[in-house]
């Protein structure tokens, strides 16, 4: 005999409607495992995706751009000062900060994005294909977002809260690792941090090889082609 | 401006098999030209040096016990990595522990070439199938080469990735021939206007810099062919399956251009 007894309260418990389907069926067992994976996937306190639901995200984003380049943008972001918070009006307080950021960070992504709560007041957004000019865009909305909008802490006590975020975006064609990936864009969320907080900063672009000019020739109408064998023998 | 580093002790013709942009067909390539110059009667070994992304063996349908992850940690001898292949030829493949390679750290670069110092003395020609894009790895591997082809389509981004390649190479490491093969083309000679066209743009903008100016040497073209499609599904050898279709022939007629 199966014990779901702890299974079913913890779904209680999280807000989870129970199973559909007759009780101890194949469907009901499947919905009982559904809610139970997802349960596992969750941060309890935020309702975003938790630690290792992101980094198996993250891993399968990498996975893809390496082989189809298209651009993705990890974006790291901690709330500034966050002990302050803690140390001066209690973890109640700190825990409605955590949720209102969560609440402001959804609403600035795409269906298809990945929030996550990492760490304490650590989070970190994965972008599928986001074109490295739309970076900074994201990562300023996000900014300005969680700025404008003090968080209720009382009946009649709000406080302004800030972020700092960090950007890298995933290799293209080259296969790297979801650590050095993290890696990456923790150390422009560091940069953020050290600059002033507050701030969102990039992982400086890689400089174009390939300026307008060199492509306007290259597309140009075409030359007649004047290659010569001859040539083989020269670099024999 | 540094020489590539070639190893001293070697027999083999070294060619790396590059492309600024994934996905143009670099492996099928490799592969396929493989076969049509062990045809030749050539000995010939492709090393999948696309340490990150190596799928040699998922072209080929080979299921690897033994490959370079398993010989640079040290499980096994070179010698048992090396697998004949059903086109004539044989393979050694990165497998997939290789992940941890696609930094370039001095070991990687002291393996890398130990592996081919080892290789050279017994095949007569070596293809390195590199990764795309311009990382460190891809440059150290290619600079292990006596020639370099890039492969490239007539799609415009993998054209200027192919561009950006050759700028590179010329640059970093003193390559002033370099061999073009243009896959995918949908008529002939389309081939022949892109080196044409990227000849044109490496004279005003590559060779001025340079002390000598850089040459594109075409190789040749492999038409768009609903064969490499299916050799592809079949998880076979475009040569060994369907050998008198178009891309086939154009396969063999590239290996020809080489060894000429």
């Amino acid at each position: 005999m199966l014990k779901l007894d702890v299974a079913l309260s913890l779904l209680r418990q999280s807000g989870h409607p129970p199973p559909s389907g007759e009780h101890g069926s194949t469907t009901w067992m499947q919905g009982l495992l559904d809610a139970l994976c997802e349960l596992s996937s969750r941060d309890a306190l935020t309702g975003l995706a938790n630690r290792r639901h992101f980094e198996m995200a993250l891993a399968r984003e990498m996975d893809r751009v390496a082989r189809a380049g298209e651009p993705a943008l990890l974006l790291m972001l901690d709330i500034d000062h966050f002990k302050r918070v803690n140390d001066s009006h209690g973890h109640a307080a700190g825990d409605l900060v955590l949720k209102a950021v969560s609440d402001a960070l959804l609403e600035c992504v795409r269906p298809m994005d990945t929030v996550a709560r990492i760490g304490g007041e650590e989070f970190a957004i994965v972008l599928p294909n986001c074109p490295p000019a739309f970076g900074p865009t994201v990562a300023e909305r996000v900014r300005t977002r969680v700025e404008r909008r003090p968080v209720a802490i009382g009946p009649s006590q709000k406080i302004s809260v800030t972020v700092s975020l960090g950007g890298a975006f995933a290799p293209q064609w080259v296969r790297s690792t979801v650590p050095l990936w993290l890696e990456r864009a923790d150390l422009q969320l560091y940069n953020a941090k050290t600059g002033g907080r507050n701030r969102a900063v990039f992982e400086p672009a890689a400089v174009s090889l390939v300026s307008a000019e060199e492509k306007g020739l290259l597309f140009s109408q075409p030359r007649p082609d004047d290659d010569t064998d001859d040539m083989r023998d020269a670099h024999a | 401006m540094s020489e590539a580093a070639t190893p001293r002790t070697q027999r083999a013709r070294i060619t790396a098999i590059t492309s600024g942009k994934g996905g143009v067909g670099k492996t099928f390539v490799s592969a396929n030209l493989a076969a049509a110059l062990a045809k030749r009667g050539e000995r010939v070994l492709v090393l999948d040096a696309d340490l990150g992304l190596a799928n040699l063996d998922v072209v080929l349908n080979l299921y690897p016990k033994i490959t370079l992850h398993d010989v640079f940690t040290g499980k096994h001898r070179l010698e048992d990595a090396i697998v004949p292949v059903a086109g004539g030829f044989s393979v050694l493949l990165a497998g997939s522990g290789m992940v941890e390679y696609s930094r370039l750290t001095p070991e990687v670069r002291d393996q890398l070439l130990a592996t081919i110092e080892a290789v050279t003395p017994r095949f007569d020609r070596v293809l390195l199938d590199t990764g795309a894009g311009i990382s460190d790895v891809v440059l150290y591997t290619v600079s292990l080469a006596h020639d370099v082809l890039v492969v490239t389509t007539p799609e415009p981004t993998a054209m200027t990735d192919a561009y950006a390649t050759i700028k590179v190479l010329a640059g970093t490491q003193g390559r002033r021939t370099l061999q073009l093969v243009v896959n995918q083309v949908l008529k002939p000679g389309e081939g022949r206007t892109i080196r044409g066209q990227l000849q044109q743009v490496i004279d005003r903008y590559v060779s001025p810099g340079l002390e000598a100016p850089v040459k594109l040497e075409f190789i040749g073209e492999v038409p768009v062919d609903p064969a490499v499609r299916e050799a592809v599904q079949k998880r076979q050898l475009l040569l060994e399956v369907f050998p008198g279709s178009p891309a086939a022939q154009a396969v063999l007629a590239l290996a020809a251009r080489l060894v000429s």
